[in-house]
Order: structure tokens, then C-alpha cells, then sequence
């Protein structure tokens, strides 16, 4: 079986991996590279769970080969805390009881992200928009967006 | 969040420290920073990838299974199939004394229904197992199919599964689960008006974010350690030991998070083979559920079919309700017996009516076996009772909410299976409702209580 | 056997590589990768290219050029495309348009399609590239009639329509998620009107068949007609004719055809 060699910055690290021919960057990072945070979900780009940034940009790692990947920079869930202090969608999304099952809330961390990152004032239309990529079965998406209105206004610095 | 300490002050106590106070998720930190521990999450070297070939027919004898080429396709360690597994009757409700044993674990001789496992095939990757599943041959002789309650009830229907001839489970008590109290003939005779209606459900999916699945790894002990998001740990645990004819100890199921469960992972459907493929090779073993698979193949809450008749008079009290349910448990029974037999303890729901006839029917049709999901026997009972409730108050002119205070059950009376109401707290929740969504009722009935006599 | 990805600076070599059994050709990744995750063994090798003029948007004042490889994203963000916005948003989702090229919705079957959809009504063209010939420019109906061969070798490299007027062009996406999610139906016009009276209509739907195609017969119906309730009465009448709308999990063909002439008068009407 080929090993075709891949790297690329991840959370602000060099990585260099060899990975099976046509591997997508979900198994890249998760089964090479040790990042369990993006999710698999579908397979099928639809449940957004695998969802990473890659060059500031929202994408889904389960329809990205790896091998596209050489040379950008991507971002996933377990970079957006800095040395133990959380990334406040991160504080939001824990006391607005966002999550529950957990599964959907990687994802539903990196697309929040992209959106404060470009928009650090959005409107609910706005936050829904910006999920509407992401499922979830277990909060009803409400608590979802009312933590992502509440990170916007607590104002805390935590460069990301 | 305000807890209401009006309703049943005198009953209530004050010395609570946690229930009724915020608190976080003990997970919550976990979720956020992705670091929380699904049963994928865990890297194994040497592990093989598990995939099941599966019948494309809804109803079908099978004639031959060759795997002479699919055994030969470079990355195939292993193929698995029903002469391999020791015990291969899947056991579920077994374990709580409810039987006929009627389904496969890896079919044999027949399908019975689209998407049914045959054969495990094994590999050292996931696309090469996908490969050698497409080299498996298998010959059908196609059968008809019935695929809803009414065509699988008709005389001369095609049987869809030998344990239950008339294609309905055979309870004790005949061709269904009955509650008889009173006498409802007598009840439609006295009613001012009778209203019969009939509800209908499809089956519906869990679709949980993460798929049904586990991971297996043989430990040096002759143990085996199952990674899985079950939701029933330990009747899973008991299912592969019977399936597997292996001793409970030898099992270390490992589980806690499940990504949304809902139900939709209570069936023991992975682990057995999972482990088994563990067993015959040596090596770990995957098993996880496509998309597609979770959607089609996993199983579904029941279709039902509910039919209720009612006999009500002009001053809003139901005096007979005659119930007729049917449970579409798919091609084999894993919870719905059981589920059905729920529905049969439900009705005629929270109401105290005199005169109560149930026949709560399980049936068996070619389509994905149903099982639990979110209240099952239940759910879909109430969805046809309070539709039902809201049509009756509307034929006799009474307001909807009110018309439910007038039959509302409460502590002593006796249900329709001759137990006494204990605990009830329908009236309280319907006056907090009324004041919560702004829909007034008649004062007299602001007065009600569950529990307390009557002026 | 696991999957090789072949990458090529230019369009020539990709097309040239897309000739051999099992290849297919890569765009944003949207099916192709989907199908590979979904078992899909008819394809072990995929073809991409990294040209930078497939990704380039060219926009004057009479015509429109989008390369084949420019995202629903970059069409959405686009200054001069505020008009196709609308219908690159309905597209997916966010990370999804980040991905999803114009390019691969040439090919995508129903219930998907909805830009191309869109591309149908504007009367587009698309640019082939096949190695070893000179390209060519196909209407896009005849390229939606021949796609299915076109993994063979062939790579849509462009759509080019004429930029329509202010206001002559109307979009609509009906789902059953809001805010996005896939299309029960879609429908696409360019009107040219003079005084509330309808000059000419290229009139296009999603999921009237297994990929988008005109309605001629809709078309032909509002010719002369007063943009009214009872001027369209005769279009609404001919909507399904031709039509073979598909049956799936979003909705069954039934459904779509019930629905289908209501969401077209609502359209012609806004």
C-alpha cells in the first residue's frame, strides 16, 4: 500500500505524517497524528462533526484528502484552549449547557469560531447561519446559539 | 429556572441540597475542549476493519453464500460467517424470561428483511473490506413481502417469520395483550356521543451524531476488552456471552459516553460478532456503522396503528374507551413484544374512565426490526390519546384543557388494570400550564387536587 | 487497493490521466470523496488539478466567466455576482461552499444541482477540455445530456453566460430545513419583460428529472403574457409537462409535483 508523506501546521505545530493513498484529514489527524477532537459522523459531509479551519476558512475534514493538505494551516477544538484557560465559546458552551451528548460539539466549536473570527458581532440570524452546518440531535440547537451569543458578549481576550 | 413549591407543599421537602439547584455537566469541560473519551477515540495498532454484507432483499431463502473469492482479496484476514458464530440465535429479551428466540445473529436459510447481516468480512482496511464484500456471492430466491400492519394481518399473508405464524407474537394471553375492565358495550350504549378515530405513526430514526459501533481488543488474559457505545452495558454484556458461549468473565465491556443514544444503541447488534471476529483471529477488531447503515439498518422506533373509540357524555366525562394497537416490530421482535405490552399498561392514559377495553397487538412485517426509542410503547400511544382528547372536547363544545381536568385521574383510583392511582399530579401540572401559557379554565378546577379529598 | 490521488499543474495532463479505467476527477471533493467514504468501488484513482485559471471569476459588463474550480463561496462574496449570491448560498452549508465548486454541481444529480440549475436559466455555455483535441463550448442542456460519459477524459474548465439585466433574473430554493438544506425543488428564471408583459422566458428545475433541465413548455406558455396572477395561469398549467420529477428521502415525486407549480407562481409573481 502507498504511504504518501503530508504535513502541514496544526494549532500552531509542525506536523509531518505518512498516510494511505486518498486518506481524508479526519483519519489524518485522528489516527495518525493522535487529534481525536474532530468527529465522525456521517461520512458524507452532512453532520458537520469533522469540521476544521483550514487557512481561516470552515471545512470538512472528512471530505478533504490529506494529501491536499500540504503546506496550510489548520485549526481544530483541541487548539482553541491556551495553556488550560478556555477559549470563551468554550466557557459559554459548558455553563450555557450547550452540549450534552458531546459529539456534535467539536464541530459546533469550529464553525462558532469562524464566524466570531470574521463577525465578532452577529446577529442570531447570523449564528444560525453560521451552525447551520452542523447537526445536533440532543439540545435543539437553542442553548447552541444562545452560548454563542453569550462568548460574544463576554468580551474576554483570549487570542486564539 | 423557579420551582413552583405550591403544588403539594405539605408533601414536599425543604432539606434538598442538589435537586432543584444548577449544576454543571461533570462532562461539560470534556465536550468543549474535545477531549472527551467516545469509544473511537482510542488509536490500536494492527486493528481490522469489520464489514457485514447485508441482504438486498426485503424477504428472500437463501440458496449458496460463496466467499471463495471475497477470502482471497488482498487485506482479508477473515470472513465470518452463521457456522461460526456458537450460539447464533440472538437472545435480547431472554434475559428477562421473554422468548421466542426467533432471530439470527448472521442470517441463515432465509432474510427476512433489507439490510439483514450474512456475512462479517475482515480486513486490514476499511476500503479493502469494502472490496472483498463486493466479491461475496450470494443466491436468493426472492419471496413477497409485507411491509405494513393491515397487509401482514390479512388471511393468506406471506409469513415473515416461522416463530409467529399469523404474522403477531403470541403472548400468554393469545394474539394480543388485553385490559379488560368494565364493560364498554354497555358504556357506548349509555354515551351521548361515540367517536371512533384511527392514528397512525411512521417508523422513525434516532439518527444519533455518532453511529452505532465498537471496538474490540484481545487481551493477553483471554479477555477481551469492547470499546462501545452501547447503552446497555450489561445486557449487552450477558447477550455476548450466551451468543459466544463464553463466560461472562472473560468480557470487560468498556463504555460511558455515548455520542446520542436515544434508544437507538440498546439492541447488542455489533458487539457479539465484533468480539467473535476478536476471538477467531487474534487481531482488534472495528465495527462501526456507516451513515447508511445507522439510517436503514439500525433499528427505528415502531410504526404504529392505533385505533380508539370512546363513548362521552355532554358534561365531558369519557365512560368507555376501547383501544385497538398495533406495533410494527419489523421482521423480528428484539423490545416490541415488550413495547407493546407497555402500550397495553398505558392506556386508556392518565384518565379515570369506568368501562376501559385494550387490545395491544405486536406485528411482524418485512421491514427494519423496530425496538426502543424515547418512551417506546408509549410515545406514540399518547400522540394518538390527546389528539383523540382534543377531538372529543371539540364535538361536545368543551374547552380542550378543561374537558382533561373532568376525566383526569387521581391517588385511589382504580386504573383500568386494577391498580390504584398513586402519586398522580396530572391536575397540578395542567393548573401550572393554564397559568403558564395563559389558557384559563373554569376556577373549579383551579380548586382540583390529585391527592387531597374534595371539600 | 487504497486510493491514488494524481495531481497535475495543468488541465492537459489532468484530462490526459482521466483516461485511464478507474479515474476520476476531482473537485472540491463534495461527492467524489463522499461516494469513496460511502464504498463507492467503481473509482481508484482520483484526478485533480491545480491550474489557477479554473478558479478565476471574470466579470464585464455583457459577459460572466466562472471557472470550473471557483467555490459557491468565492461566487458569493464575488462584487460583481451579487445576483447569483442568492443561489451560491443555498448551496450546502458554510464549510460546505467553502468546497463546492461550480464545476462539480455541472455533475451533480438530483436532488443536488441547484447552481447549475441556475447556470440553465442564464443560458450558459460550458468550456471542455479534452487532451490531445482543442476544447470546445457546449450549451450547457447538451452538456447536461452528454455528462455522463464525460468522466472519460473530458474536464469542464468554465461556464460562461451573458451578464442578465437588472432584476431579470429570479431564484428560488424550496427545502424543508431551514436555514439551508436539500432541494425539494428549484427553480431558476431570466425574464424579459416590457411593461408587465413577458417578451421571453428561459425557465429552468431542480428535481423535475434526474438532473436539471428547461421547462419548455412553461417557457412557451408565458410568451406575450401580462405577469399576473391570470397572465401565468397557462405557465402554471404546463409546469410538469416533460417532467419527471424523482421520488427520495427529502420528498416523493408526487409531492414535488403538487408543490412545484405553486412555488412557480410565487416566483414569477415576486
Amino acid at each position: 500500500m502507498s504511504k504518501v508523506p503530508i504535513h502541514f501546521t496544526l494549532n500552531g505545530s509542525e506536523m509531518s505524517e505518512f498516510v494511505e493513498g486518498g486518506a481524508t484529514l479526519l483519519s489524518a489527524l485522528r489516527d495518525k497524528i493522535g487529534d481525536l477532537s474532530p468527529k465522525g459522523g456521517c461520512h458524507q459531509g452532512t453532520c458537520g462533526a469533522c469540521s476544521v479551519i483550514i487557512d481561516g476558512e470552515l471545512r470538512l475534514s472528512c471530505l478533504t484528502l490529506a494529501e491536499t493538505c500540504n503546506g496550510v494551516d489548520i485549526k481544530t477544538t483541541s487548539g482553541l484552549a491556551k495553556n488550560g484557560v478556555l477559549h470563551p465559546l468554550q466557557r459559554a458552551f459548558a455553563d450555557a449547557f450547550a452540549t450534552q451528548c458531546g459529539f456534535c460539539t467539536p464541530g459546533m466549536m469550529m464553525a462558532s469560531k469562524v464566524l466570531l473570527d470574521h463577525n465578532p458581532n452577529p446577529t442570531r440570524e447570523e449564528v444560525v447561519e453560521a451552525i447551520s452546518g452542523n447537526i445536533c440531535r440532543c439540545t435543539g440547537y437553542e442553548p447552541i446559539i444562545q452560548a454563542v451569543l453569550i462568548a460574544v458578549r463576554a468580551n474576554t481576550v483570549n487570542v486564539a | 429556572m423557579e420551582l413552583r413549591k405550591s403544588y403539594f407543599a405539605d408533601e414536599r421537602k425543604e432539606d434538598l441540597h442538589e435537586v432543584g439547584q444548577p449544576r454543571p455537566r461533570s462532562d461539560a469541560l470534556g465536550h468543549v475542549t474535545g477531549s472527551t473519551t467516545f469509544f473511537a477515540d482510542r488509536n490500536i495498532p494492527g486493528l481490522l476493519h469489520l464489514k457485514m454484507v447485508r441482504s438486498p432483499h426485503h424477504h428472500a431463502r437463501i440458496l449458496s453464500v460463496d466467499t471463495s473469492e471475497a477470502v482471497k482479496h488482498p487485506g482479508v484476514v477473515r470472513i465470518v460467517t452463521a457456522t461460526d458464530v456458537p450460539h447464533n440465535i440472538y437472545t435480547i429479551l431472554t434475559l428477562i424470561q421473554i422468548g421466542p428466540e426467533d432471530e439470527p445473529v448472521l442470517a441463515t436459510g432465509k432474510v427476512r428483511w433489507k439490510g439483514e447481516a450474512i456475512v462479517a468480512v475482515l480486513a486490514e482496511t476499511e476500503r479493502a473490506a469494502q472490496e472483498a464484500a463486493a466479491k461475496v456471492h450470494i443466491d436468493y430466491e426472492v419471496l413477497p413481502a409485507v411491509f405494513s400492519i393491515e397487509e401482514a394481518l390479512k388471511p393468506g399473508a406471506p409469513l415473515v417469520n416461522e416463530y409467529h405464524p399469523g404474522n403477531y407474537y403470541h403472548y400468554d394471553s393469545g394474539e394480543c395483550r388485553k385490559v379488560r375492565y368494565g364493560d364498554v358495550a354497555e358504556g357506548f350504549r349509555q354515551a351521548d356521543h361515540v367517536l371512533e378515530q384511527t392514528y397512525s405513526s411512521s417508523p422513525i430514526e434516532h439518527a444519533a451524531t455518532e453511529t452505532t459501533g465498537c471496538i474490540v481488543v484481545p487481551e493477553r488474559n483471554e479477555r477481551f476488552t469492547c470499546y462501545t457505545n452501547t447503552q446497555a452495558m450489561f445486557f449487552t454484556l450477558d447477550n455476548t456471552s450466551i451468543i459466544l458461549q463464553m463466560p461472562g468473565h472473560k468480557l470487560h465491556f468498556v463504555g460511558g459516553t455515548v455520542g446520542g443514544g436515544f434508544g437507538g444503541k440498546v439492541d447488542v447488534i455489533v458487539e457479539p460478532i465484533a468480539i467473535l471476529s476478536a476471538k477467531l483471529t487474534g487481531r482488534p477488531v472495528s465495527f462501526i456503522y456507516s451513515r447508511h447503515e445507522e439510517m436503514q439498518v439500525s433499528s427505528t422506533r415502531a410504526a404504529e396503528k392505533v385505533v380508539i373509540k370512546d363513548g362521552v357524555m355532554k358534561d365531558g366525562r369519557i365512560v368507555a374507551r376501547q383501544v385497538s394497537c398495533y406495533t410494527d416490530a419489523g421482521a423480528y421482535s428484539r423490545h416490541s413484544p415488550y413495547g407493546a405490552q407497555k402500550g397495553a399498561g398505558h392506556f386508556p392514559g392518565p384518565y379515570t374512565i369506568p368501562n376501559v377495553w385494550a387490545d395491544c397487538y405486536c406485528v411482524y412485517t418485512n421491514r427494519t426490526p423496530s425496538s426502543a426509542m424515547r418512551g417506546f410503547g408509549v410515545t406514540i400511544a399518547d400522540f394518538a390519546l390527546e389528539v383523540q382528547m382534543d377531538k372529543l372536547a371539540r364535538l361536545i363544545g368543551m374547552d380542550p384543557l378543561e374537558f382533561r381536568f373532568v376525566n383526569a385521574y387521581r391517588d385511589g383510583d382504580i386504573k383500568a388494570h386494577r391498580q390504584a392511582t398513586e402519586g398522580a399530579a396530572l391536575i397540578e401540572v395542567m393548573q401550572e400550564a393554564s397559568r403558564a401559557a395563559n389558557w384559563p379554565v373554569a376556577d373549579k378546577f383551579y380548586a382540583m387536587s390529585s391527592y387531597k379529598k374534595e371539600p | 487497493m487504497s486510493l491514488t490521488l494524481q495531481t497535475f499543474s495543468t488541465v492537459g495532463e489532468a484530462s490526459a490521466a482521466l483516461k485511464a479505467a478507474g479515474a476520476r476527477y476531482l473537485g472540491g471533493g463534495t461527492f467524489v470523496v463522499r461516494d469513496a467514504n460511502e464504498g463507492d468501488l467503481s473509482f481508484s484513482t482520483v484526478v485533480r488539478t491545480t491550474d489557477p485559471s479554473l478558479s478565476a471569476i471574470a466579470v464585464s459588463r455583457s459577459e460572466v466567466r466562472i471557472g470550473a474550480s471557483a467555490t459557491m463561496a468565492a461566487v458569493a462574496r464575488h462584487r460583481d455576482l451579487g445576483f447569483l449570491a442568492k443561489v451560491a448560498n443555498a448551496i450546502g452549508a458554510p464549510a460546505i461552499r467553502n468546497m463546492a465548486t461550480v464545476g462539480g454541481n455541472l455533475f451533480a444529480g438530483s436532488p443536488y444541482g441547484d447552481f447549475t440549475v441556475a447556470l440553465l436559466a442564464l443560458d450558459a455555455r460550458v468550456s471542455v477540455a479534452d487532451a490531445g483535441t482543442p476544447g470546445v463550448e457546449l450549451p450547457l442542456g447538451v452538456f447536461l445530456a452528454e455528462r455522463d460519459s464525460f468522466h472519460a477524459g473530458k474536464i469542464a474548465t468554465a461556464v460562461t453566460f451573458e451578464m442578465p439585466e437588472k432584476d431579470e433574473f429570479r431564484f428560488l430554493k424550496v427545502s424543508r430545513v431551514k436555514p439551508r438544506g436539500v432541494a425539494v425543488v428549484s427553480i431558476a428564471a431570466v425574464l424579459k419583460e416590457d411593461r408587465n408583459v413577458i417578451s421571453s422566458a428561459r425557465i429552468a428545475f431542480g428535481c423535475m428529472a434526474d438532473r436539471p433541465v428547461r421547462a419548455k413548455a412553461v417557457e412557451a406558455a408565458l410568451a406575450g403574457r401580462q405577469r399576473t396572477k391570470e397572465g401565468i395561469e397557462p405557465a402554471l398549467a404546463a409546469a410538469l409537462e416533460g417532467m419527471s420529477p424523482i421520488t427520495d428521502a427529502i420528498a416523493s415525486a408526487w409531492y414535488r409535483a403538487e408543490v412545484l407549480p405553486v412555488h412557480l407562481g410565487r416566483l414569477l409573481l415576486a
